[in-house]
């Protein structure tokens, strides 16, 4: 590889991180003025025009928190849970294609960190991960409700990891390859994977909502039963990369999601567009268009937040388990005959 | 058993049909009336920056009257105090000195005359009370402050202003 190619990638590696981060922070207070519009109320206004600076304020406001490491704790571990969380969380962007390929004179720049040809797999090899950050931070805090929290996240990830990894099955039935920057160009113009694959859209959907632990699946923090579930000891910055990792996972897995079945970069009439705008604003705008999808499968994660009550955990348990496996296996089985008669 | 009253009523729960097992239209429907409120326009009136208009006969804030020369009408009788329920007004009287007709219409003025707002209760007791028409409870929402003690009014925020500024 030449330096070049290295300068490349390692300033794309940089561009993903800010970004995921900026959204991330910006998530914060959009979440927080979503809900008040869906609240009839105003939201944060104060700090700067409209709140914009709210995040600024924010996470300032959690460096400067005092730092809490409880007695009883163990120190390395309890440093080492947020570490893992914003850790994982911030890997995942690797394998996501943001854009068609630039062509810069003989040079093809494509707009994916790398394009390795198991990337689902490894997705799901950092979701998974994403669990021991959880996990430990509520070992380490060694307090009954920090505990019962992990218990219950990292119970919760596995059991949607399975339908999860079943609702895929039957999209790799149809892409016929693992490699998301594959499935990206295979989804031209409006060929989406959700027409072929609605069913399987809404199962991962919903296994989204668990993987995140967001609402209706917030069991592991949920306050009522819990204090402040896995994080309750926490404060100042760890704390914060908690909450931060949160917001990254819910990125993330927007941009999965929307790569996975909503065509990733792609639009209708893409061709028409990029022919009359040329080789480098078009592609730009596929990867705006792709940037519109996350933003609208984040916004429709708020949406959901502030309308639907938390799952009891049983009826949390059930759903996995007794709903959303059997489906996932019956559209898998449906999917696989399909393509045979149609073959 | 036979229901004496009549008024009993037999209810029975049907079980859910495969829609309303099947939970998705049931969210669908709550997405709905989410986005409803979404377009809605907030509530809310942001109260240092937006006030609320107040109803003529609103009890606000109280102020010692002037009259038409510009004289505080205030004779210190007590009588205020007196009605006052919740005992939030004090005063001590003294007598006008030659040389002070511009400033107290009457031989008797209150020197000091203090109401503790964390006491009032807005009623307009106070301003019944008056013979002389010198107390209104005209004014705006008592501002918030830190300390207690700065919540007994004197003559200085109580007094209106003078007639000629």
């Amino acid at each position: 590889m030449e330096l070049t190619d290295i300068a490349i990638k390692f300033g794309l590696i940089i561009v993903i991180f800010l970004i995921s981060l900026v959204v991330a922070m910006y998530s914060t207070y959009a979440e927080r003025k979503i809900a008040a519009f869906f609240q009839d109320r105003m939201g944060p206004n104060r700090a700067g025009p409209g709140g914009m600076f709210q995040p600024l304020a924010d996470g300032m406001k959690m460096f400067m928190k005092e730092e809490i490491i409880p007695t009883n704790a163990t120190p390395f571990l309890f440093i080492v849970g947020p570490s893992l969380a914003i850790l994982t969380a911030c890997i995942g962007s690797a394998v996501i294609p943001w854009g068609q390929n630039f062509v810069i004179g003989d040079k093809i720049i494509p707009l994916q960190v790398t394009d390795i040809n198991v990337g689902i797999l490894y997705i799901f090899g950092v979701v998974s991960l994403g669990v021991y950050g959880v996990m430990i931070g509520g070992w380490a805090s060694n307090n009954k409700y920090s505990l019962l929290g992990a218990i219950r996240a990292a119970s919760q990830n596995i059991s949607y990891e399975i339908s999860m990894g079943l609702s895929i099955i039957a999209l790799l039935l149809v892409t016929g390859t693992l490699s998301l920057g594959e499935i990206a160009q295979q989804q031209h113009g409006w060929h989406w994977n959700v027409i072929y694959q609605p069913v399987g859209f809404i199962l991962f959907l919903v296994c989204a909502f668990a993987e995140t632990n967001r609402t209706p699946f917030d069991l592991p923090e949920c306050e009522t039963e819990l204090v402040g579930g896995y994080h309750t000891e926490y404060s100042s910055m760890k704390l914060g990369f908690y909450l931060f990792a949160e917001y990254i996972n819910m990125f993330i897995s927007s941009a999965v999601m929307a790569t996975l079945y909503w065509g990733g970069y792609n639009y209708p009439g893409m061709d028409w567009v990029t022919a009359h705008v040329g080789p480098v604003i078009g592609p730009l705008i596929g990867t705006a268009v792709f940037f519109a999808k996350i933003f609208a499968f984040i916004f429709f994660f708020m949406w959901v937040r502030w309308t639907i009550p938390r799952f009891r955990y049983d009826q949390l348990m059930d759903l996995g388990w007794k709903i959303l496996i059997p489906l996932a296996i019956a559209n898998i089985v449906v999917t696989g005959i399909v393509i045979t008669l149609l073959n | 058993m036979e229901s004496l009253s009549n008024k009993k009523k037999q209810l029975t729960v049907k079980p859910l049909n495969f829609w309303e097992r099947a939970y998705l239209p049931a969210i669908v429907s709550g997405l709905a009336i989410t986005m409803k409120h979404f377009f809605k326009k907030p509530v809310t009136i942001a109260y240092p920056d937006v006030k609320r208009e107040f109803s003529e006969n609103y009890r606000g804030l109280h102020s010692l009257k002037r009259d038409e020369n510009g004289a505080e009408r205030c004779t210190a009788c007590g009588l205020c105090a007196l009605s006052c329920p919740a005992e939030a007004i004090t005063m001590q009287a003294a007598e006008r000195q030659k040389g002070e007709e511009n400033l107290y219409r009457e031989e008797k003025y209150a020197a000091v005359y203090e109401i503790n707002m964390l006491r009032c209760i807005f009623c307009g007791l106070c301003e019944e009370a008056c013979p002389k028409e010198a107390i209104y409870l005209d004014g705006d929402i008592v501002p918030s402050d830190y300390l207690r003690k700065d919540f007994i009014y004197g003559k200085d925020k109580l007094v209106e202003a003078p007639l000629n500024q």
